[in-house]
């Protein structure tokens, strides 16, 4: 069972509390962009066979959106941090870089 | 190849069944083929098998990373039916529905094609609406469906509770010849006609990287060596991304496990496939006797091909609701297969962004039914270089252009 640490409250909430909301860190493109960014951000993703960066709503705990870092591969999960967050923090790319030298980096 | 009759097993009976062949060789890979397959599923063999035989090209490689049909071909819930609202989708799901009824007869392999009548049952108002909706648009489409009223689904299901507290049923959309067929003959079918026509099915053969210059694809790099070809079909449902991504494009795709399970063989007690899709579950019972339940998918990305106990629990919860003699049947096996969602919940058949390059994929939830009208749809694609009528509509540029083929608001979640 997927377990995230909600960011906000600090509980450590499984799954059934947890509502998922796809791919985290998308550049929103609307009215008035090409066709080509307006496709990119609504359907292209990049649904990756390892560290997958995401959005999770702690839906029945304190109801925020936060952002989690997991790999889709092995379930594991590398951390979670605030919504807010323009990219994700730096300390926990470089734990995932360690556990991971494989990995290409987060873009 | 030696064909399967009646006159076979006589002959094999005299002789301690000493004369049975190989289904199909299992040969190394050639150093070049005129097309590759990636992805010896049901849709990537259908898809060789059809090049082979509607358009003679034979020099064909099927590639599979593990071993034939061991992805979603042999981990889906085995439900055909065609009745789709969409005309571009019912076009494609009735032509492999009519392809399933003399399958086992065009492919000498017993696939156990079984037409035994398929219920989508309406448990709100606005499903019912839906659900006579899509009844008038098959009418309009060649599609034999109808609507029925809760009594004569009660006759058709006699184990079922219409009169539920929660979701009472109002009446179901009915496929007389929806039903199910066993999804490993189908593979194996396919992979014994690939084989006869000339075609290599290499297993364990897994493609690590794609080749190409100037834009066109010239061949893969597998497990197994470097093969080079004229033209590349990517047929690998849930692994997609990870393969566009090899060929250097990305797909309005999600990844995400799919779980079915079945009960323990019982008697006979329901000779329909019964799906509910408010309530997320569907059933329909195997010729050995186990109940073949499967429900919706885990909402986020994932290639683990298991899922999250809480959706078993749901489905169960669900179908326990609706058929209380289920109750205290135990369950024998779980499992989860990777489904490829995409945008608009219906599959693509498309060109890529690298010439000689096509793709298959998003099948989503609903792949199996599928099989030889994606296979025969894929083939003609692969084939002429462009889409004919079938795939036409199923292009990776539609999601770019507005023109979705909207599904997803049609069928609900068992897709």
């Amino acid at each position: 069972m997927l377990i995230l640490e909600c960011p906000y409250c600090g509980v450590k909430a499984e799954e059934t509390e947890l509502q998922p909301g796809g791919e985290a860190h998308l550049k929103r493109f609307g009215p008035g962009s090409s066709p080509e960014d307006f496709e990119a951000y609504m359907f292209a993703r990049k649904n990756p066979k390892g560290v997958h960066f995401e959005r999770w709503r702690h839906a029945y705990g304190c109801g925020k959106w936060f952002l989690a870092a997991r790999c889709t591969a092995t379930l594991e999960v590398f951390g979670t941090y605030p919504a807010q967050s323009p990219e994700p923090p730096a300390d926990l790319v470089n734990k995932i870089k360690a556990k991971r030298p494989e990995w290409k980096g987060w873009k | 190849m030696k064909r399967y009759s009646v006159f076979a097993i006589a002959r094999e009976a005299l002789r301690y069944h000493t004369g049975w062949e190989r289904a199909w060789r299992s040969p190394d890979p050639k150093p070049a083929y005129d097309a590759i397959i990636i992805g010896a599923g049901g849709h990537g063999l259908a898809t060789a098998y059809y090049l082979g035989k509607n358009h003679g090209i034979t020099n064909v490689a099927i590639l599979e990373k593990g071993w034939l049909g061991g992805g979603n071909s042999g981990r889906n819930t085995t439900i055909i039916r065609s009745n789709y609202l969409q005309d571009s989708s019912s076009a494609i799901f009735e032509k492999a529905r009519s392809l399933y009824e003399t399958m086992s007869q065009d492919l000498n392999y017993n696939v156990m094609f079984s037409p035994r009548g398929l219920l989508m049952l309406a448990q709100t108002h606005h499903e019912a609406r839906g659900y006579k909706r899509t009844v008038h648009a098959n009418r309009l489409q060649g599609v034999a469906t109808e609507w029925i009223s809760p009594q004569e689904v009660k006759k058709l299901v006699p184990i079922i509770n219409i009169d539920g507290p929660r979701y009472p049923v109002l009446g179901a959309q009915y496929q007389a010849r929806g039903g199910t067929a066993r999804h490993d003959a189908v593979n194996w079918g396919y992979a014994r006609a690939c084989s006869d026509m000339g075609m290599d099915v290499i297993q364990n053969c897994e493609v690590t990287a794609i080749r190409s210059e100037n834009g066109m694809v010239t061949g893969v790099e597998t497990t197994r060596g470097a093969i080079s070809c004229k033209k590349l079909g990517i047929v690998v449902a849930g692994h997609s991304g990870v393969l566009a991504e090899m060929a250097g494009f990305r797909l309005p795709i999600e990844s995400m496990a799919l779980q079915a399970l079945v009960s323990e063989p019982i008697k006979p007690c329901i000779d329909v496939v019964v799906m509910a899709n408010t309530v997320h579950g569907y059933i329909s019972q195997s010729d050995k006797g186990e109940l073949v339940i499967g429900g919706g998918t885990d909402g986020f990305n994932n290639y683990t091909q298991r899922g999250s106990f809480q959706h078993i629990e749901e489905t169960l919860r669900a179908l326990i609701e609706t058929f209380p003699i289920i109750s205290r049947v135990k369950m024998l096996r779980q499992w989860g297969g990777i489904v490829d969602m995409t945008g608009d919940r219906s599959p693509i058949i498309s060109k890529t962004p690298l010439g000689n390059c096509f793709i298959n994929c998003g099948w989503g939830t609903g792949g199996f039914k599928a099989i030889p009208g994606s296979g025969w749809a894929m083939a003609e694609l692969v084939a002429k270089g462009e889409p004919g009528p079938l795939a036409a509509e199923f292009d990776m540029w539609r999601f770019k252009e507005g023109r979705f083929i909207d599904e997803s608001v049609a069928a609900g979640v068992a897709h």
